[in-house]
């Protein structure tokens, strides 16, 4: 691919990624009133989030044992009302240390 | 809702990013691009799933259209986030911040925003430094030296994007019912779209998380009572 193909793709790719963000946050200035349409918008962070983890998560590391280790000890800790860093180091470091152990116990 | 408080709640998503963009250099590399072409891509769309889809199609010598039409099918759920964070703003939210701040609206940084009662110029520009460095630091180390830290590390960095996501959603599940419910709808959605072979290989994880999280939030709309829409939802926040 010559640089002349890849500044083309390049500015097609970063446009329209920007314009699919730019436009509705844009052009919804106004609070929507209706409550249902309301309630739906407000839900939609967490239906979004659930949806992009499970069962993504499992596939994160190169391992489904240590990614479901890193799982289990996010769902512990954030159930726990850990904040937001301490849940994220605990989950690498638990999926760390299972892919230790597996390297010296094989099962 | 200051400038630093945003800048220091974007330090958990720019270290999550500086590990995910070092498999993406790994990646864009391997696929035949230099590291300043990964870094470009990097610094300019700042999204995961598009990035990776993008280089494919770079690397398969596709054309324009395909390159449009995937990133908006694929990055079609940040418009969904971008309506859903604009309830969220306040007056300081003008036109042109909108044009700017529109740029971080990343599924890492629409969650974190989503936490707040409301979002502000300072905040939210604040929020998206760390970051956009993070994730042009990472694409540039991990197109340099990807091949030589051990794989185990570099592998165990990338989980804990998702352990935040985690630590977002449940704190919200434990007060509301409701919120509980559409959670495990999405899940048992996304699981449906993951294992059943014929819609995994014919749907784009893009728009599977797009379907599974309106049908969700849809539920939820039907499910809450009348009287109740507002209280749940102000509860959500």
């Amino acid at each position: 691919m010559d640089n002349k193909t890849f500044f083309i793709l390049l500015a097609v790719m970063a446009v329209s990624t920007y314009l699919v963000r730019a436009i509705p946050f844009a052009a919804f200035r106004k609070k929507i009133t209706n409550r249902k349409v309301k309630a739906f918008f407000d839900y939609i962070p967490y239906t979004v989030l659930s949806a992009m983890t499970f069962p993504a998560i499992l596939y994160s590391t190169d391992s489904v044992i240590t990614a479901s280790a890193g799982a289990l000890t996010a769902v512990i800790l954030a159930y726990r009302g850990r904040s937001l860093l301490i849940v994220a180091v605990g989950t690498c470091a638990a999926a760390f240390l299972v892919s230790l152990l597996l390297m010296f116990v094989p099962l | 809702m200051s400038f630093k408080y945003g800048f220091k709640s974007g330090l958990v998503i720019g270290s999550g990013y500086l590990s995910v963009s070092f498999s993406f250099g790994i990646m864009a590399v391997n696929s035949g691009l230099t590291w300043w072409q990964a870094v470009l891509i990097s610094i300019t769309c700042l999204t995961s799933a598009g990035q990776v889809a993008g280089v494919g199609i770079m690397a398969a010598g596709g054309g324009i259209i395909e390159m449009a039409v995937a990133q908006l099918v694929i990055n079609l759920r940040y418009s969904l986030m971008a309506i859903s964070l604009s309830q969220k703003t306040d007056k300081t939210m003008t036109l042109p911040a909108r044009l700017i701040d529109a740029y971080v609206i990343t599924d890492e940084i629409f969650g974190v925003a989503s936490t707040q009662e409301s979002v502000g110029f300072r905040y939210m520009t604040g929020l998206g430094i760390l970051p956009i460095a993070g994730w042009t630091l990472g694409t540039f180390l991990g197109a340099v030296l990807g091949n030589i830290l051990p794989a185990v590390v570099t592998s165990c960095l990338a989980i804990g994007i998702y352990g935040m996501f985690v630590a977002i959603v449940l704190p919200v599940c434990r007060q509301s019912k409701t919120i509980s419910i559409i959670c495990i709808i999405a899940v048992l959605l996304a699981v449906v779209f993951r294992y059943v072979p014929f819609l995994y290989a014919h749907v784009s994880s893009g728009f599977a998380i797009i379907i599974c999280a309106v049908i969700a939030a849809f539920v939820g709309v039907l499910i809450t009572p009348e009287d109740e829409t507002q209280k749940e939802a102000a509860d959500g926040q």
